[in-house]
């Protein structure tokens, strides 16, 4: 969804030292990593993103302590003297699907899917936008003019429905550009890469405007550096901070983007775990078999918010002035 | 202010005929599946398959095809027919938009009576404890993703399955028209879902606005010249935060408009986002472009409208430029 874009948008600010603080000396990451350290609630949202990352790489560990069974195993006692699926209790801790499939066990592969395409996704839309962004605000002119008028033909298509529309024609057969993206994962880095390397781009753009008319680069320009050299030794290490920023800012947009996705079928396809194709499988029946609907659900609340806490706090972190 | 709107419109129109290429490439090119099978159905004979194939025009060059897509559309408003049903796509357009306009039009309301009292009330007292409940509470709503919200709404309040049952749930949609207490009943579920991430939004950005502009100089001239401080705060405080709240208003009206597809999915309701779903679902292509063109056409216009207020709201913009 489009949620925060505009919020993305605004030029973040430099690193002015706040006033009476001795920092000549420090590097702008050092600064960015002593503010985050006060922020409590972006600490605690760090700690449980790693805890999720943790969970996510040794899953089939996690699920063994609990004693639950593989994510795809279908349990035959899953089902009640009724046929209905169990719910949370002493066989399950978090019940059973309606294909007797372990609620707990796919939670915690569900992870694996949204943490993949949120974070891996996301990387892939930060290469390009990094990029296009410097290479149309290095050498502006008209190669700055043609991909900031692309840029801006992406920007006004509706993005959910782009995302469907790339989405549902990858769903089709064999995938998409002849078989080169297949259905299901490949298919939702491609939707996220292409929606999400704009923003960047734009941010990307605006620093390097900036950063090339400084006395440092001139300097170097005056010493007979490379355009290279310029921009991989002297622009690129001021652009981390603001990158790292809008990077994680995205983060939680896309493991929500890959969960509405599968939510309306058109994302990771079955039987990978997904919390969003979980929600959808429950939809049908969520009025007596509430379970696999709540826990999903709340999983993907809890990851996203903690993306979005951090987030804040290192874009606090960066730019002092904001958000007191 | 002509020559700007004249302008701007030309490069809309170019904006469109772009999307339009995009999604025809998009729906026409990229797939490897082919339309003419789907379009056939299940079961159909080699020789079937070529005939519908030669009816689509799909033996045709692609540029010629292309070619009689954008007339089509453009003399005739004639969108193509939809493969599962085989209605005109622009007929089933105009079916869905009532819906959608309900809902988004009544949402939007919801979020700004919302999401503004909160913003000021946040941004007039940060970090008190109305700030950081309000502030809290928005990041909750912000990471909710709206479908798995409408589903515990209905869980929990709607009239058939809720465990407190309120109001009207999934499906129970009809139109202002036929019955306007059941329209709004029906609706107030969908609005409210449906306006908990608007209203976290606009709520974060006015705060970060509002903060930002109290702290102007000619808030603290309008303080030492004695005006009252809820004067001071409406006057030139909120009147100046606003700025930004416009843009995000117009561009999310844009968006709604062509289909809120998450929550027009989960409550039931006959717009333009569930024709786009229930599209996806069959793999429909012609509806599928025809929402997507549409969709594109409410944001290029948007932008327009959205930079003309932003003209009138603040003289410093000029638009000649």
């Amino acid at each position: 969804m489009s949620i925060g874009a505009s919020e993305l948008l605004r030029e973040p600010g430099g690193f002015d030292a706040p006033p009476g603080s001795l920092v000549a000396g420090r590097s702008p990451l050092v600064l960015f990593w002593a503010r985050l350290r006060r922020d409590r609630a972006a600490l605690v949202a760090l700690i449980a993103i790693v805890v999720l990352v943790l969970v996510a790489i040794c899953a089939p560990l996690v699920v063994a302590l609990f004693g639950a069974p593989g994510p795809n195993a279908v349990d035959a006692n899953a089902m009640d003297a009724f046929g209905a699926p169990k719910g949370p209790g002493a066989g399950a801790l978090f019940g059973y699907d309606s294909l007797g499939r372990d609620v707990f066990s796919r939670t915690v592969y569900g992870a694996r899917v949204s943490l993949l395409v949120g974070v891996g996704g996301t990387a892939i839309a930060v290469v390009l936008g990094v990029v296009v962004g410097l290479l149309a605000g290095f050498y502006r002119g008209w190669v700055d003019t043609l991909l900031s008028r692309f840029v801006d033909v992406l920007l006004s298509f509706p993005i959910l429905l782009l995302a469907l529309g790339i989405a549902s024609a990858c769903s089709l057969g064999k995938g998409c550009v002849g078989g080169a993206i297949k259905p299901g994962l490949g298919t939702v880095l491609l939707v996220v890469a292409i929606i999400n390397w704009t923003y960047i781009a734009r941010i990307v753009r605006g620093q390097v405007l900036s950063l090339r008319e400084r006395d440092f680069v001139a300097a170097a320009r005056v010493s007979g550096a490379s355009d290279a050299t310029i921009v991989f030794r002297e622009i690129l290490p001021n652009l981390i901070a603001p990158v790292i920023v809008y990077a994680t800012l995205l983060v939680p947009q896309n493991i929500l983007l890959e969960a509405a996705l599968s939510f309306l079928g058109v994302g990771i396809t079955p039987p990978t775990a997904s919390w969003g194709a979980m929600i959808a499988d429950a939809a049908q029946n969520f009025d007596t078999q509430w379970w696999y609907m709540v826990f999903p659900g709340a999983a993907l609340l809890l990851t996203v918010l903690s993306f979005n806490l951090l987030g804040d706090g290192l874009r606090d972190a960066l730019d002092p002035r904001r958000g007191r | 202010m002509a020559r700007f709107l004249v302008r701007r419109c030309l490069w809309g129109v170019v904006l469109l005929v772009l999307v339009s290429a995009a999604t025809f490439a998009i729906f026409y090119l990229l797939p490897s599946a082919d339309p003419a099978v789907l379009r056939a159905g299940r079961g159909a004979t080699p020789q079937t398959i070529a005939a519908v194939r030669h009816d689509l025009g799909l033996d045709r060059p692609v540029t010629a095809q292309y070619w009689h897509f954008l007339t089509q559309l453009v003399l005739h408003f004639d969108l193509g027919y939809s493969y599962t049903s085989g209605a005109p796509v622009s007929s089933l357009i105009a079916d869905g938009l009532p819906a959608t306009i309900s809902l988004a039009a009544g949402a939007i309301v919801v979020w700004l009576l919302v999401g503004i009292p909160l913003g000021i009330l946040s941004a007039l007292r940060p970090r008190s404890w109305f700030d950081r409940l309000a502030m809290g509470g928005a990041l909750v709503a912000l990471s909710a993703p709206v479908y798995w919200l409408g589903l515990v709404v209905l869980y929990l309040f709607a009239d058939d399955i809720g465990r407190w049952p309120l109001l009207p749930g999934a499906g129970s949609y009809v139109g202002l028209t036929r019955d306007p207490w059941h329209w709004l009943t029906a609706l107030v579920l969908p609005w409210l879902v449906l306006a908990s991430t608007f209203a976290a939004i606009y709520a974060r950005v006015l705060r970060t606005s509002l903060i930002e502009t109290m702290q102007e100089d000619y808030v603290r001239t309008a303080r030492a010249k004695g005006i009252s401080e809820r004067r001071v705060v409406l006057r030139h405080g909120v009147r100046n935060a606003l700025g930004p709240l416009v843009t995000l208003l117009g561009l999310d009206v844009g968006v709604l408009l062509g289909g809120a597809v998450l929550t027009e999915a989960v409550f039931g309701i006959p717009g333009i986002g569930r024709l786009n779903y229930t599209a996806i679902t069959t793999s429909d292509l012609p509806v599928i472009q025809g929402t997507v063109l549409l969709a594109a056409l409410f944001i290029v216009v948007a932008n327009i409208v959205v930079d003309v207020a932003y003209a009138l709201l603040d003289p410093r913009v000029r638009l000649d430029g």
